[in-house]
C-alpha cells in the first residue's frame, strides 16, 4: 500500500480559506468605510460616531491576538511534549508544527494592528494610557507609566513574538533535518529537548505573565487580576488544542496520517476536557475572588460584564454567561465519556464549539471595556458580526498557512526515536 | 461460595500469555481469571471482559455529593439558619461552588474506591485465591474452571501445548473468605515444582 505521507491541498480546503479570507477582506474593508478608523477619534463629540474607530481597531486586536496566540498554543503543545519526552504525538506532529508555522505571518500582522493602534491611530479608548494627556491627570496610569507606555510595549511585543517565531524556526528546521538523517542519529532529539526548553521559559515570560498584561489587562488599565495572564494562556491554550483536534481529524478523513488511530483522538481530547476545566477553575477562582471581597476597584471589571441593570452595564450578561455554558458545561458533560473522546464526530464538533467559545471569551475580555460610556449599544449586533467577519478572515488565513506548511514536509517524522512508540500508542 | 475445581496453567512469559488466552476463549473454555504480577495492557479485552461500570458509579457518586452540597447548604442558609455574611445574598451561588466541589471529589473518590475494592473482592482479613504464590512475582496465572463437561487431560494438554510451564490441578474457594493461606483447603498440597 502506498503511504500517502505528502499532502497534498485538496481543492476544497483551498477554496474554503479563499472564501473566508475574502469574508474577511470584505468585511475590512465595509470597516474602513463605515467606522472610518483613520479620521481620529478626537474631537468628534461623544456617541456611537466616535466609537467607529475604536471598534475598527478592537475588532483587529480582538482577532490577531486571539489567533496568534492560538497558533503559538500549538508550538506550546509541541514544546510541552517534547519537553516531557512524550511519545505519543509524534505521529501527527507535523500538524502542529504547521499550525505553529502560521506564526510566521499572524506573529507580523498582529505586530502591525497592535503598533499602529498604539502608534499611529488617534484613538484611545482601547488603551486609555496612551493617552498623554490624560495619564498626567490619572494617578494610577501615572504610576503604572513605566510599565504601560508605547516604547515599553513596542519593545516587549516584538520581542516576545520574534522569540516564539525564531524558537519555532529553529525547531522545525531540526525536525525536517532528522528526516534526511540516518536512522538512529539522536542529536537532533536531544537539540529540540534544549529548544522546547529555552521555549517553554520564554512562553512563561510572556504568554504566561507579561505580555496579556500589557496586550489585554491594560484595556482596563485601572483594574488588574493577577489570575488573568494564566486565564488568557488556558483561553488560548484549549482553543489551540482543538484546532490541532480538527486538523488531525481532517487529515485523517482526507486519508492521511495512517498511524493516528482513536488512541491519539482520545489523548488529544482528554486535553481539550482537562483544560476546559482548568480553564474554569481560572475563570471561577478570579470571579469568586473578586465577587467575595467586593472591592470597587476590583469589582467594576465584572460590572461591565455582569452588571446590575444601570445604563450601560451588564449588556454582555449574555455573552458573559454563555461564554461559561460552552466553555465549562458542554465540554464537562459531552466530553467526560470515554467513548466520546474516541467518536470522531463527536470531537470535532467540541473542538469547533470551544474554539468559537474561546474566541466569544476574548471577545468579552476586550470589548466591554472601551464601549462601556456606549451605554446600551455598546454590545451592538452589528460590531459582533463585524468581529466575527475579521475573525472569519483569519480563520481562512490559519487553514490556509497550515495547509501550506503542511505540503512541505512528509507527515510522518520518521526518524525519531520515538515514532515507534507512538504508533504502538495504547490508551 | 462453594469450592470447585480448577485446572491451573501457569506462563512465564507475556508473548505466550495472549495467544494462549486467545486459543482457550477460542476452545470454548471458561477461563476463571488471570492472576498476573504487574497489570498488563490489552489483557482484559484479549479476556473479553466487557468494560467496567467502576466510572458510572463514580458519576453517580459524584451527582450525590454536589445535589447534597447544594441542597444542604440552601437549606441551611436559607431556611435554617439564614445569617448576614458580609451583606452577601442568602443564597450565595459562588461562595457555595468550592464546598459542593469538595464534596463532589470526596464523595466520589471515596464511594469508588470503595467499589473498586468490592468488584475487586479486596478487604482488610480477607483472603482470595490467586492458584499460585509466584503470581505475585512472576508468574502469569490461568486458571479454568473444571465443569461437567471438561475432559480435565485434554485441558492439562491444551496448556501444555500453549507453552505453559506448570500445570496442575486445584481445588479452591472462587469468592473470599475470612483468613489465611494455610487455612485454604489444601492450598499446596505438593511441594512446589520451581522450574528455573
Amino acid at each position: 500500500m502506498a503511504l500517502k505521507e505528502q499532502f497534498e491541498i485538496p481543492g476544497g480546503l483551498k477554496k474554503w480559506s479563499y472564501a473566508l479570507m475574502g469574508v474577511g477582506v470584505l468585511t475590512l474593508i465595509l470597516g474602513v468605510v463605515f467606522l472610518h478608523p483613520f479620521s481620529g477619534g478626537h474631537g468628534e463629540g461623544h456617541g456611537a460616531e466616535a466609537y467607529g474607530a475604536t471598534k475598527f481597531w478592537m475588532a483587529l486586536m480582538h482577532n490577531s491576538i486571539f489567533w496568534l496566540l492560538v497558533v503559538a498554543a500549538s508550538f506550546f503543545f509541541i514544546a510541552a511534549t517534547t519537553l516531557a519526552q512524550a511519545g505519543w504525538p509524534l505521529v501527527f506532529r507535523r500538524v502542529p508544527e504547521a499550525i505553529s508555522g502560521a506564526m510566521n505571518v499572524l506573529g507580523p500582522i498582529a505586530l502591525v494592528i497592535l503598533l499602529g493602534y498604539v502608534w499611529v491611530s488617534d484613538d484611545h479608548h482601547i488603551y486609555h494610557w496612551k493617552d498623554v494627556e490624560h495619564v498626567k491627570h490619572d494617578e494610577k496610569l501615572l504610576h503604572k507609566s513605566g510599565f504601560l507606555n508605547p516604547m515599553f510595549y513596542t519593545i516587549l511585543s516584538v520581542t516576545a513574538v520574534g522569540l516564539w517565531m525564531w524558537f519555532r524556526h529553529s525547531f522545525r528546521k531540526l525536525s525536517l533535518a532528522e528526516d534526511l538523517a540516518q536512522k538512529g542519529e539522536r542529536s537532533f532529539y536531544w537539540k529540540s529537548l534544549a529548544i522546547a526548553a529555552a521555549f517553554l521559559v520564554t512562553y512563561g515570560l510572556t504568554v504566561l505573565s507579561t505580555l496579556p498584561w500589557m496586550w489585554l489587562m491594560s484595556i482596563d488599565a485601572h483594574w488588574y487580576s493577577t489570575m488573568y495572564s494564566w486565564y488568557t494562556f488556558a483561553s488560548s491554550w484549549v482553543a489551540g488544542l482543538s484546532l490541532i483536534m480538527l486538523f488531525v481529524v481532517y487529515l485523517k478523513n482526507q486519508g492521511y496520517l495512517e498511524y493516528v488511530n482513536e488512541e491519539h483522538i482520545h489523548d488529544i481530547g482528554k486535553f481539550m476536557f482537562a483544560f476546559s476545566i482548568f480553564w474554569t477553575y481560572l475563570w471561577f477562582s478570579q470571579f469568586m475572588l473578586i465577587w467575595y471581597s467586593n472591592q470597587p476597584e476590583e469589582t467594576a471589571y465584572f460590572i461591565d460584564r455582569l452588571g446590575f441593570g444601570g445604563k450601560g452595564e451588564g449588556t454582555f450578561r449574555g455573552i458573559f454567561l454563555l461564554n461559561l455554558i460552552i466553555n465549562f458545561l458542554a465540554p464537562l458533560l459531552i466530553l467526560m465519556r470515554r467513548g466520546s473522546k474516541r467518536n470522531y464526530t463527536v470531537v470535532t464538533l467540541m473542538a469547533v464549539i470551544i474554539i468559537f467559545g474561546h474566541w466569544l471569551d476574548f471577545y468579552q475580555m476586550i470589548t466591554p471595556g472601551p464601549l462601556k460610556e456606549l451605554g446600551k449599544e455598546s454590545n451592538s449586533l452589528g460590531h459582533f458580526v463585524f468581529s466575527l467577519g475579521v475573525g472569519a478572515g483569519f480563520l481562512g488565513l490559519v487553514i490556509f498557512l497550515t495547509a501550506k506548511y503542511l505540503t512541505k514536509a512528509p507527515l510522518l517524522p520518521k526518524n525519531h526515536p520515538l515514532v515507534k512508540e507512538s504508533i504502538i500508542h495504547h490508551t | 461460595m462453594s469450592v470447585k475445581k480448577f485446572v491451573v496453567g501457569c506462563f512465564d512469559d507475556e508473548k505466550t500469555l495472549f495467544p494462549a488466552v486467545k486459543n482457550t476463549r477460542k476452545a470454548g473454555y471458561k477461563i476463571h481469571d488471570v492472576y498476573t504480577p504487574f497489570p498488563i495492557h490489552g489483557l482484559d479485552h484479549a479476556m473479553g471482559l466487557r468494560d467496567t461500570s467502576l466510572h458510572t458509579a463514580g458519576f453517580i457518586y459524584a451527582l450525590t455529593g454536589t445535589t447534597t452540597a447544594l441542597t444542604f447548604m440552601s437549606w441551611v442558609f436559607t431556611k435554617d439558619w439564614p445569617l448576614n455574611i458580609g451583606g452577601k445574598p442568602h443564597f450565595p451561588l459562588p461562595a457555595f461552588i468550592p464546598i459542593v466541589f469538595e464534596l463532589t471529589v470526596l464523595c466520589a473518590a471515596v464511594g469508588m474506591v470503595l467499589t473498586f475494592c468490592y468488584l475487586c473482592q479486596l478487604a482488610p482479613f480477607v483472603t482470595k485465591d490467586h492458584f499460585h504464590l509466584r503470581a505475585t512475582d512472576d508468574l502469569f496465572v490461568m486458571p479454568i474452571e473444571v465443569t461437567d463437561k471438561t475432559n480435565v487431560e485434554e485441558v492439562k494438554a491444551f496448556f501444555k501445548n500453549a507453552g505453559a510451564v506448570e500445570v496442575f490441578e486445584k481445588e479452591a474457594e472462587t469468592g473470599w473468605w475470612l483468613g489465611r493461606y494455610d487455612k485454604a483447603k489444601k492450598a499446596f498440597e505438593k511441594e512446589e515444582i520451581v522450574t528455573a
